[in-house]
């Protein structure tokens, strides 16, 4: 099966599961008052589970014919091992270990390291450019966003701005 | 009126106030350059500074030159690296982001500053013109005929079905208004499918959604494809800025009728540049020749001209309500709307009487401030785009690193970057598979509001009386169905033909 159609498999799934929530027990909280409303919470999801549950089995099915002359793909993920898998993947692991480590280890630190670590990755080795570029970057961010922004945002590890 | 208009041209000329509308679009831009800060938030960090000067007329030029400013930088944006970081941008990424991959980078950010410059100046004139009537006709519109505007504006999904998509991208739609369901609505106010998640009470975050969608699955692509990044203007020449003569006859119809159209869409309460930039955007796709059709999405100078002219009249428009009855339209309006009482101006009928100095300034500088984007941008179009021209290997963990900042200040949660980054490995994996991930996006934005509405009008009327009860709300549901139907006929006819020519042969 090609991954269009799997891709539709897996939205049915979560549109049975929605559906199934809208249907069956979403309503079980709802106070009586509301009840005698002509609308209700489940109202919407519920119309949009069917339609929704509806357009995945007709993308599953195969009913839709397509393009005579299908364009070319950006990417053929069938061959996916030829491309810079490795390094997608990577960035990807940087950019949840980002999402981990920006409060504990500070903002500056967190990102000076993701954009150090992320252009190595690519292959980049200059690190008296790579270094300053990053740290200038994150600086002018950070000044931006907690200065003149008023966005919290600890520079530092909490150890650090804590006192210890 | 004329008096009024000779009060405001004094005011707007003054010194002061001119520094205001040219420091006002220079913050806008820079700030709005940055994913994740719309003008709202913008505005609102303004506000402090606005209320400083003192001076009513100034602060609010101030203010409306950061509004237009922002939004012209948000599209910027959009068309460089492919974030949006403000909904009303998103239409402005379908052809500007594959015209700056072409190569053609320069010539986007023109005609997306000429669409842009148009559509605020006519959208000025207009709201000089027609200001006090258009204010009657937008409070007859109720929740009905805005369900039936929101419903038109999903139409635009039409846009990206094609052939052998109709079903792929009705399916990301409803995909779309099923995410906005997800936590507390503002009409029943009950959490909703957060599975006991506190960080989904709220629901998904725009930026992380608008993020997820269109900037890192073409980080993503970047990545896996090194020869995609040496494409375009990859190499820092950046040449083709001018427009033809061919192309600027071609998008000179489609900046006028957006700029009325997205002007009248502005002035409705609620409706905004949003929905605005979407519809224009379909509008222009579905009544274009079929060559013309095919084009879009793929690097149309028409599909980046049509939202870019849509929203800023949109914005101009907002301010119909505003000044003359004292209604917030949007979000950005209701802040304007709070810095305005702070100031001690009450907006509202009697302020073109009152204080004709500020209605009429307010309005000649909106004129002034989009002239002094058009003549501060056009010739920093070159040194913008050399954005593209940053290596590989510094770009991309620069447009990762901003994607994951927009998220961050959106919701100032660093959860919500964690579902930045699993949404953005969905999106990715849905780009593999061909499926149009932009109807996706316009059925989240448009869905809180779509279900508000349909809500308010089914408790009005007790039921779905609303639809044959209420003429506008029935021609705009018409005019929806012809704008989803009449492509698909139109290509159908064309195939039967192109079927009956190959049997003639």
């Amino acid at each position: 099966m090609a991954l269009d159609r799997w891709i539709a498999l897996v939205i049915l799934m979560i549109c049975l599961a929605y559906g199934y929530a809208a249907f069956f027990t979403m309503d079980a909280a709802l106070p009586p008052f509301m009840k005698r409303n002509p609308v209700w919470p489940s109202t919407f999801p519920k119309v949009l589970s069917v339609m929704a549950v509806l357009a995945a089995l007709f993308v599953l099915l195969g009913f839709e014919k397509g393009a005579d002359d299908p364009k070319p793909m950006d990417i053929n993920y069938r061959r996916l091992t030829e491309y810079k898998l490795g390094q997608a993947l990577a960035l990807l692991g940087l950019m949840a270990a980002y999402a981990l480590l920006l409060r504990p280890a500070g903002f500056l630190p967190a990102t000076v390291g993701f954009l150090v670590a992320g252009a190595w990755v690519l292959g980049e080795r200059k690190l008296h450019i790579l270094l300053p570029v990053t740290a200038g970057a994150a600086g002018v961010v950070w000044y931006l966003v907690q200065q003149v922004l008023g966005i919290f945002l600890s520079p530092w590890p909490a150890f650090l701005t804590n006192g210890g | 009126m004329l008096e009024g208009i000779m009060v405001g041209l004094a005011t707007a000329f003054s010194l002061t106030n001119l520094l205001m509308v040219i420091g006002g679009c220079l913050i806008g831009t820079f700030i709005g350059m940055l994913p994740g800060l719309g003008p709202m938030s913008i505005i609102a960090i303004m506000i402090p500074v606005a209320i400083s000067i003192g001076d009513p007329s100034a602060a609010l030029i101030l203010l409306a030159g950061v509004y237009y400013g922002a939004i012209f930088g948000g599209s910027t944006s959009s068309i460089l690296i492919n974030a949006p970081g403000v909904a009303s941008t998103v239409a402005t990424s379908f052809d500007g982001y594959p015209l700056a991959r072409q190569g053609k980078a320069g010539k986007a950010l023109t005609v997306a500053a000429i669409a842009s410059f148009s559509g605020g100046s006519i959208g000025a004139v207009l709201l000089m013109i027609f200001a006090p009537a258009l204010a009657t006709v937008a409070l007859l519109f109720h929740s009905a005929e805005y369900f039936a505007l929101m419903v038109v504006g999903l139409s635009a999904i039409a846009a990206f079905a094609g052939s052998g998509q109709v079903g792929k991208a009705l399916l990301m739609t409803l995909l779309g208004l099923i995410m906005a369901t997800v936590g507390e609505g503002a009409l029943f106010n009950m959490p909703r499918f957060t599975m006991g998640i506190m960080d989904l009470q709220s629901g998904f975050g725009f930026i992380t959604l608008a993020m997820a969608m269109f900037a890192l699955p073409e980080a993503m692509y970047l990545v896996l494809d090194p020869s995609r990044s040496s494409s375009g203007s990859g190499s820092g020449e950046i040449k083709d800025l001018r427009i033809t003569k061919a192309e600027a006859k071609a998008i000179a119809p489609v900046i006028g009728r957006q700029s009325i159209q997205g002007f009248l869409i502005g002035v409705l309460p609620g409706a905004g540049a949003t929905i605005a930039s979407f519809l224009g955007y379909a509008v222009e796709r579905n009544i274009a020749p079929k060559e013309e059709q095919e084009q879009f999405g793929k690097g149309s100078l028409k599909g980046l001209a049509a939202p870019e002219s849509a929203n800023n009249a949109a914005c101009t428009g907002s301010f119909v309500p505003l000044l003359t009855l004292g209604i917030p339209g949007s979000g950005t309006t209701a802040i304007l709307l709070g810095a305005l009482i702070a100031l001690n101006v009450s907006p509202g009928p009697r302020l073109m009487v009152d204080e004709p100095q500020i209605f009429w300034a307010v309005i000649i500088s909106m004129y002034l401030g989009n002239l002094i984007l058009l003549i501060l941008n056009l010739p920093l179009i070159p040194y913008i785009a050399k954005v593209l021209a940053v290596p590989r290997n510094y770009l991309i963990p620069f447009i990762l690193f901003f994607t994951l900042m927009g998220a961050y200040i959106g919701q100032n949660n660093a959860t919500e970057l964690l579902i930045l980054v699993g949404l953005g490995i969905c999106a990715t994996v849905l780009r593999f598979a061909d499926y149009p991930l932009a109807p996706l996006l316009i059925g989240f934005i448009l869905g809180r509001m779509l279900e508000d509405n349909f809500a308010r009008s089914m408790q009005l009327y007790d039921g779905l009386g609303f639809i044959l009860e209420r003429p506008m709300t029935l021609g705009l549901l018409g005019l929806a169905l012809i704008l989803v139907v009449l492509p698909s006929y139109r290509a159908r006819r064309a195939r039967l033909r192109a079927g009956g020519a190959a049997d003639a042969d």
